[in-house]
């Protein structure tokens, strides 16, 4: 793993030295302060929590990770840079884990970012801290399985629009299932503990549980063992591509 | 250093690699010429360890490229076709990650790359961003890279792409230079480039190699080694290709031109590739010819390129 730290640190400058991270950056928080104050009623619902900030983290994610994570891989093949970073002795695994680790912690980034939000519902009540650490922790957990699923997508082609609508989808799918809505009109079709199992699989579910201000171990292997398996598909991407 | 052992390459239903087979060493500059298409760059690759070989397998130093791919990477510096690198950093931000990801501490790495950036003129350009340099920096910024940790095995894919003549004599003088000490394979589609640099030379054509030798042996494989050129004033009563083909040596004679005023262009190609010069040369003068001109054909290598890319000519 000693590759692991220059190419996470060349990755997360990447960001930094393109436009990328000011316009995600600037509409991240745009977005979300929009979202809370005028979607989310934040003022109106007098209540001195951060819920109408976080429920729509799952919505935003949605469309700002994939945005950052198509590039990750179908860039790399696209301009041929790829082929410099695996003839230097780095690992496949080494690369998958830096890239991914960096693009990550850009999110990590952005959503330190949104700090005001925190110092603002402390001015205004005495919200539960607790609870707003655990839904940080939630979001950030969510965050990095969507960027695992970009990172895949990303892998599979060099193109990376495709790239952006694959993940969307897939992560479309994996917000959708564990919405109430959704798992009540499942019912209809499937028995309940059909529609229950599938919620499981829902990043909803899990960020929902976690937004309680619970810190349930399950929630975060739920998130861990998405995000490497999802590292380990990706890994196994590139070294199939190299064969193929 | 390098030994290609039977190497195989299947893209699908295409073989782009048939079968290849050869060892370079130290203090060789290899040449690696064939047609677009060829395999040229999909052999280095699998040299590189960049794609894994159907069947075959490359050894680097004695180890094994699939088995051991980091200690063969770190013995190889490779020149990717496209001069491929990131091109959102500066150049000396660039060099500054290969040097670490090359294992330099970060002690020594600052004046290394100080050092190759002189020795590949880039010090106008090191703070400029890659994205913004012309091709030949780019390319430059490339082989700054790839010998930057002194490696004693180079991979080159096409060079000189993208240079200008003084920019390629410069190149073709390092590389000449440091042929002397590592083992170099360096693909090119200029052929004067292969006289002027280096000490053999792989032709493959559809995957296969179809020719291996010094610039030197390839020409006397060819049917066209010592033909003697001949330019001659024909008088009309004069049959001067019925002549020739009398000699004992000759093989046959191929008239290239003939103009109105008499002056007639002809190939003498001996037999078993002797030198004919002076048999012509004797039976002009007593058959009192009016020569313009009497010579030893130079070959030049791309017509034996040629030769054995479209006939197939194996040798």
């Amino acid at each position: 793993m000693k590759n692991f730290k220059p190419v996470f640190k060349r990755e997360l400058m990447s960001y930094f030295n393109s436009p990328v991270a000011y316009v995600f950056i600037i509409t991240f928080l745009i977005a979300t302060a929009g979202c809370t104050f005028y979607l989310g009623s934040f003022y109106e619902k007098m209540q001195a929590d951060l819920s109408s900030f976080f429920m729509w983290h799952p919505w935003l994610y949605l469309f700002l990770i994939p945005a950052i994570g198509m590039r990750i891989w179908a860039e790399e093949r696209k301009s041929g840079s790829i082929e410099l970073l695996f003839t230097l002795p780095i690992t496949i695994t080494e690369a998958v884990l830096a890239k991914f680790a960096a693009a990550w912690a850009f999110v990590g980034v952005a959503l330190l970012l949104t700090f005001p939000i925190v110092l603002t519902v402390n001015y205004l009540g005495n919200p539960d801290n607790g609870i707003i650490l655990a839904s940080y922790l939630g979001s950030f957990l969510m965050a990095g399985a969507y960027m695992a699923i970009a990172c895949v997508t990303s892998a599979l082609t060099k193109n990376q629009v495709i790239s952006f609508v694959m993940s969307v989808i897939i992560c479309f799918v994996l917000v959708l299932t564990g919405l109430g809505i959704f798992t009540q009109h499942l019912t209809n079709y499937v028995p309940i503990g059909v529609a229950d199992f599938i919620s499981m699989f829902s990043f909803t579910t899990h960020f929902n549980s976690l937004q309680r201000g619970v810190i349930d171990t399950r929630d975060i292997i739920f998130f861990v063992s998405i995000i490497a398996s999802l590292l380990v598909a990706n890994v196994l991407i590139l070294e199939h591509k190299k064969h193929e | 250093m390098i030994e290609v052992q039977n190497l195989v390459k299947d893209f699908g239903d295409n073989r782009a690699v048939d079968r290849v087979s050869f060892q370079v060493s130290k203090g060789e500059v290899l040449g690696f010429l064939g047609p677009n298409g060829a395999g040229k760059s999909t052999t280095m690759k699998m040299i590189t360890g960049f794609l894994a070989p159907t069947e075959g397998d490359v050894l680097i130093d004695g180890k094994s490229v699939k088995e051991n791919p980091l200690e063969t990477k770190s013995l190889v510096g490779y020149l990717p076709e496209t001069s491929a690198s990131y091109h959102d950093m500066t150049v000396r931000d660039f060099l500054e990650f290969i040097a670490e990801v090359r294992g330099y501490a970060s002690t020594k790495l600052s004046n290394l790359v100080d050092d190759i950036v002189k020795k590949c003129s880039l010090t106008d350009v090191e703070h400029q961003t890659i994205e913004t340099l012309s091709k030949g920096y780019r390319q430059r910024v490339g082989f700054a890279q790839a010998i930057l940790h002194d490696p004693p095995i180079l991979i080159l894919d096409e060079p000189t792409d993208g240079l200008d003549p003084n920019q390629k004599h410069e190149m073709r003088t390092l590389i000449r230079e440091m042929g002397k000490t590592k083992c170099i394979i360096l693909s090119t589609h200029i052929l004067e480039e292969v006289d002027e640099v280096c000490s053999r030379v792989i032709i493959i054509a559809k995957g296969k190699i179809v020719a291996d030798g010094t610039p030197e042996d390839l020409r006397k494989n060819s049917s066209m080694y010592n033909r003697v050129y001949l330019s001659v004033h024909k008088a009309k009563e004069l049959a001067v290709s019925e002549k020739l083909t009398s000699l004992p040596n000759v093989e046959k004679v191929e008239v290239i031109s003939e103009n109105e005023s008499g002056l007639q262009e002809l190939f003498v190609y001996p037999n078993n590739k002797l030198n004919i010069l002076s048999d012509v040369s004797k039976l002009a003068q007593t058959e009192s010819w009016v020569i313009d001109s009497l010579s030893l054909d130079k070959i030049k290598l791309d017509q034996v390129f040629r030769l054995l890319t479209t006939q197939g000519e194996i040798q």
